[in-house]
């Protein structure tokens, strides 16, 4: 395979566009789950907020205006082919330079500081994205992108359970944590769930579970049925459409593995809001 | 539902209940993580505030930036939690009201009954929709904090719902 040059111009134009597409026009996945919800929720309280969430989505989509304004924290999962070469700049600046240009240009909310302890200065820009890069055969770059609102990232978590635990131990993990988030992180969610790899593996994979559209399954059978198990015991929960009671608690339940050792099983639970914003790219 | 304009009185906080829908108009200021600490910090040192919170209601908000022809960009609620450890200190100084989201910890709502003051909550991730009650929004504090700033919000029927009144009563379904 012949090495492909893409400008890097063309990544920050791609990684642009992802951004604020992403801000203004919520997914099918989620908007369907929304109208579905409203339709059978059971508290009138829920179904009217239910039916707001829908009506903010078509004036957000129409007006060009974000969604929500935590307009998140800007991460991206590449897919970087290995016969790539870029042209004109480096893959990371030009990822940044994109995020940087999304968020001035599309007048999306800049929520970034500079020092997360002591100087708490705000970038201005809503830079840096977080960047996980994985080298695949190929001659194309493949981004998965998501903002990630903070009123729900912080009430996710992690924990090395041991293998004794088994599945018990992992639905436990995972109600606990949506059972202390309660009416927190902006309900309906979207619940990310990683298990397995090593400690950061795990939350990585839950990450990139609550950028996975709500209307798909984990391929194997056993965890697509814990899933429809969970989503159906989180909503029994009772907190409801913005935590004011109701059967609609979450939208979606998704779960990542990854092989694991022998001592352990890490488990990670990324809560999502329901302006769960992800879209994709391909260059 | 009810409409209530501000400023809040006493006996407007004392017929509102937990769960009760209204729209709110009038004016309120806005603050949330950063300016919170600030007006902590001021008020741990006996120093004077940039901004009065005396009768006030505070909206937790970090705003988006506005497009051009617009009044404010979109303004929902963020969580309420984190401004529970500044928030009686801003309640014994004559703040009356607020809005944001979630749930609030025992010694705020415990601060709420003394002082007699009310927590509104607005719907979460609603914030095009909000937006659109907002009319204007003046700077007031804190320029440099950005979208943690503390402006002065003038809001027309502003949707929200008792979440806590002044007597602890929640509607909140909390874990």
């Amino acid at each position: 395979m012949e090495i492909r040059k893409i400008n890097a111009a063309v990544v920050t134009e791609t990684v642009k566009k992802l951004f604020m597409d992403m801000n203004y026009n919520i997914g099918s996945d989620i908007l369907d789950a929304l109208k579905k919800a409203q339709e059978n929720e059971s508290s009138p309280v829920g179904k009217n907020v239910l039916e707001q969430l829908i009506e903010n989505h078509k004036i957000a989509s129409s007006e060009e205006v974000p969604i929500c304004q935590d307009t998140g924290m800007a991460v991206l999962f590449v897919e970087y082919g290995d016969h790539v070469a870029i042209d004109n700049g480096s893959f990371e600046d030009a990822v940044q330079e994109g995020v940087r240009q999304a968020y001035i240009d599309g007048y999306l909310r800049k929520s970034i500081v500079s020092d997360p302890v002591f100087d708490r200065i705000n970038t201005r820009d809503n830079t840096p994205a977080v960047i996980y890069t994985s080298i695949v055969p190929g001659n194309k770059i493949h981004i998965l992108a998501g903002c990630k609102g903070f009123g729900s990232e912080n009430m996710s978590s992690v924990k090395m359970l041991t293998p004794s635990a088994g599945v018990e131990g992992v639905k436990k993990f995972i109600m606990d944590t949506v059972k202390y988030a309660g009416p927190n992180p902006c309900p309906p969610i979207v619940v990310g769930v990683g298990i397995g790899g090593t400690f950061e593996k795990a939350a990585m994979l839950s990450k990139k579970a609550t950028l996975r559209p709500i209307d798909t399954h984990n391929p194997d059978p056993r965890y697509a049925a814990l899933e429809n198990e969970l989503l159906d015991d989180i909503n029994k929960m009772g907190f409801g459409p913005a935590g004011l009671g109701g059967s609609t608690t979450a939208l979606g339940v998704n779960i990542e593995t990854f092989p694991t050792h022998i001592a352990g099983m890490p488990v990670a639970v990324n809560i999502c809001c329901h302006a769960a914003r992800h879209k994709e790219a391909e260059i | 539902m009810k409409k209530i304009t501000l400023p809040l009185t006493d006996d407007v906080i004392k017929d509102l209940h937990a769960g009760d829908s209204v729209l709110i108009s009038g004016t309120v200021i806005t603050g949330r993580d950063a300016a919170h600490k600030r007006l902590y910090e001021l008020i741990q040192n006996g120093e004077p505030l940039p901004v009065s919170i005396e009768g006030e209601v505070i909206y937790y908000v970090g705003p988006a930036p506005a497009k051009p022809g617009h009044a404010v960009g979109p303004a929902g609620p963020t969580s309420s939690y984190r401004m529970d450890k500044y928030t009686p200190a801003l309640l014994d100084r004559g703040l009356k009201g607020m809005i944001g989201k979630g749930a609030r910890n025992d010694e705020v709502v415990q601060s709420m009954i003394k002082n007699g003051a009310v927590y509104f909550a607005a719907i979460g991730g609603a914030a095009a929709l909000i937006s659109r009650s907002i009319r204007k929004s003046e700077l007031l504090a804190y320029e440099d904090l950005g979208t943690e700033a503390i402006y002065r919000f003038t809001v027309e029927d502003f949707p929200a719902i008792v979440a806590i009144d002044t007597y602890g009563n929640s509607v909140l379904v909390t874990g």
